[in-house]
C-alpha cells in the first residue's frame, strides 16, 4: 500500500506542519513550543487575525475576522466548532492534523470561544484515529470550557457547516436550505461558528506569535496523482503549481484537479500560477481544501472528470430533486464521452448544465460536479473532440469507480509514551457516539 | 422582497409555475428554478402567489 509521505520545506516556514509531524505533540511538547501561554485579549486576537488575512482553509476561503465578529455579534450566546471531518477523498490534512497535533487544534477552538464569547464548544470528526488523539489531549489538559467530541460518519458532505450543526444537534449529518447561515443560527439555534481545524490551528498560532507572523502565511496541502506517493506538505502561497508539482514527482503531468473536487479540472497552463486565492480565482478555480492532484501521463482527464463526477454522484444526499438528476445527467454523459459514445446533443447539454446547475442545491456538491464538467470541457476542447471521434484508451482502463482512485491514506503519527499512557485512559472510541 | 427556494423541499409538482411565469422555470426534470431573486414592487403578488400555490412550501419570500 502506498504510504503518504510528509514533506517539510527546505527552509521554508512550516509553522502547523511544525518540527515533527510524525509524532503526535503531547501536551508538555505543545507547551514547551509556547502553547496556550500566551495572553491575548481577544480584540487584540481578532484584530491580528484581520491583519494576517487569515481564512477558511475548510474549502470556501471566507474571511475568519467577518465569520468571527458575525458570529460574536449574533442574537444568543455562542458556540464554537472545530471541524475536522474531511470529505474529500483527495486530502489528508484535516485528520492528519488532529492525530498529530490536538492540542494546537484545542488552543485555537478555546480562543475562538473567547473572541465569540461562546460557552460551548465542539470537536467534529469521523476519524477514529482523530478522536482517540482529541480525547487524550483533553485528559491531558482541562480545558476550562465543556468541550464535546462529536463523531459522525464520514460523507462527502458531513463537514458541510450546516450538516455540522443539524449532527450536533442529534440529526443526521446532511446539508439544509440557506438562510439561515449557522453563524445567524446554529447550534441549538445560537450563532455558530463552525471553524475548519486548520484554520484554528492558524488561529493559535497567531495567539502564540509575537510582532510579525507567518501563521497565514502558508497552507496544508496533499499532493496525489501518477505513481509517486502522495504528499502532505505546507507552502507558502507565492509557491507555484509547478514547484509544487515538482515536489511531488519528475515527469510532467497531463492535468491538474484543483481543490479537492470543487476546483474543477485544468490544463497544464495553470502551471505558472502561485497559490494566491486571487490568482486562482481569476483563472476560475480555487484552493478548497488544498488538495491538489497532478494527474500522471496514463490518466486521461476525461476519465478523471467521470470518476470525480461519479463519486460526487454517489456521495449525493439525495435531498434535492434538481442534485439527484443533475449529478447522474452529469455522471452518465462524462462515462459516454469516456467510452466514446457521446454525441453532440451530450456536449451541448454539458454546457448547459455547467451553466444552470451551480447554486441550485442546498449545498454545493453540484456546483463542483458542474465545475468539473465545464472545466473538461473549456480547458481540454481538443481532447474532448478526439473522444467524440474514438474511444479512448487511458480511459477504457480506469472506468469510473465512484473516486476510489482519488483517495489518499492518512498519515498515522507515532504516539510519544506519555501521550499513548494518556490516550489508554481516555475512552475507547468505541463506547463514544455523540458526546 | 426576496424569492427562495428550499431545493430539498421541491418535489417537481410545477403548481408554482402557472401563477409566477416569469418568476419561475421549470427544468428538464421538473423541479423549480428561480429567473429572479431580488424581486421589484410589482412581482411580490405574483412571488406570494407562487409561494401559497406549492403543496410542499418549498418556496418563501424572505424581507
Ligand atoms: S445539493 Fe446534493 S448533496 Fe447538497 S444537500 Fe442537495 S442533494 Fe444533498
Ligand atoms: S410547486 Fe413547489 S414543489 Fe412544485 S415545482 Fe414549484 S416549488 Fe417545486
Amino acid at each position: 500500500m502506498t504510504v503518504t509521505v510528509i514533506h517539510t520545506p527546505s527552509g521554508g516556514p512550516a509553522p502547523v506542519l511544525g518540527p515533527s509531524p510524525d509524532r503526535v505533540e503531547d501536551l508538555a511538547s505543545y507547551l514547551a513550543r509556547g502553547g496556550y501561554r500566551t495572553q491575548v485579549e481577544p480584540e487584540e486576537l481578532l484584530a491580528r487575525v484581520e491583519a494576517a488575512g487569515l481564512r477558511g482553509h475548510g474549502g470556501a476561503g471566507f474571511p475568519t475576522a467577518v465569520k468571527l465578529r458575525a458570529v460574536r455579534d449574533g442574537a444568543g450566546t455562542p458556540v464554537v466548532v472545530a471541524n475536522g471531518e474531511e470529505g474529500e477523498p483527495g486530502s489528508v490534512k484535516d485528520r492528519w492534523l488532529l492525530r498529530a497535533r490536538p492540542h494546537l487544534v484545542l488552543d485555537g477552538l478555546l480562543r475562538a470561544a473567547r473572541i465569540t464569547g461562546a460557552d460551548r464548544a465542539y470537536v467534529y470528526l469521523s476519524d477514529h484515529a482523530a478522536e482517540r488523539s482529541v480525547r487524550a489531549a483533553l485528559a491531558e489538559r482541562e480545558p476550562g470550557l465543556a468541550v464535546e467530541v462529536v463523531r459522525t460518519e464520514p460523507a462527502y458532505v458531513a463537514g458541510e457547516e450546516s450538516a455540522v450543526v443539524r449532527r450536533i444537534d442529534g440529526g443526521p449529518a446532511l446539508p439544509t436550505a440557506k438562510p439561515p447561515r449557522v453563524f445567524e443560527r446554529g447550534v441549538g439555534g445560537a450563532p455558530t461558528l463552525v471553524a475548519n481545524v486548520e484554520t484554528l490551528a492558524r488561529t493559535a498560532l497567531l495567539a502564540a506569535s509575537t510582532g510579525r507572523s507567518g501563521a497565514a502565511q502558508t497552507v496544508l496541502l496533499t499532493l496525489s496523482g501518477g505513481r509517486g506517493a502522495p504528499v502532505l506538505t505546507e507552502r507558502r502561497y507565492d509557491t507555484t503549481l509547478r514547484q509544487l508539482c515538482a515536489t511531488h514527482r519528475r515527469d510532467e503531468p497531463s492535468a491538474v484537479l484543483m481543490g479537492g473536487l470543487f476546483g474543477g479540472l485544468l490544463p497544464l497552463t495553470v502551471l505558472d500560477l502561485p497559490l494566491e486565492r486571487s490568482r486562482l480565482a481569476e483563472a476560475g478555480t480555487g484552493l478548497g481544501c488544498g488538495a491538489i492532484r497532478f494527474l500522471g501521463p496514463d490518466e486521461c482527464p476525461v476519465s478523471v472528470a467521470a470518476d470525480a463526477v461519479d463519486h460526487l454522484t454517489a456521495e449525493s444526499s439525495r435531498q434535492c430533486g434538481v442534485c439527484v438528476s443533475g449529478t447522474r445527467a452529469l455522471r452518465d454523459t462524462l462515462a459516454a464521452l469516456a467510452e466514446g459514445r457521446c454525441d453532440a446533443d451530450g456536449l451541448a447539454n454539458l454546457a448547459r448544465w455547467a451553466q444552470g446547475l451551480p447554486g441550485r442545491g442546498a449545498c454545493a456538491l453540484l456546483d463542483a460536479a458542474a465545475r468539473l464538467a465545464s472545466t473538461l470541457v473549456s480547458g481540454f476542447p481538443e481532447l474532448v473532440d478526439d473522444h467524440r471521434r474514438a474511444p479512448c484508451q487511458a480511459c477504457a482502463a480506469t472506468p469510473p469507480e465512484a473516486g476510489r482512485r482519488l483517495r489518499v491514506p492518512v498519515p498515522m503519527p507515532v504516539a510519544t509514551a506519555a501521550a499513548s499512557a494518556v490516550a489508554n485512559l481516555a475512552r475507547p472510541c468505541a463506547s463514544a457516539g455523540v458526546g | 422582497m426576496k424569492l427562495r427556494i428550499d431545493s430539498t423541499r421541491c418535489q417537481g409538482y410545477g403548481e408554482c409555475l402557472p401563477p409566477a411565469p416569469g418568476l419561475i422555470d421549470l427544468d428538464e426534470w421538473g423541479y423549480a428554478r428561480l429567473l429572479v431573486v431580488d424581486l421589484t414592487d410589482d412581482q411580490e403578488a405574483a412571488a406570494r402567489a407562487a409561494v401559497d400555490a406549492c403543496p410542499n412550501t418549498a418556496l418563501r419570500l424572505e424581507r
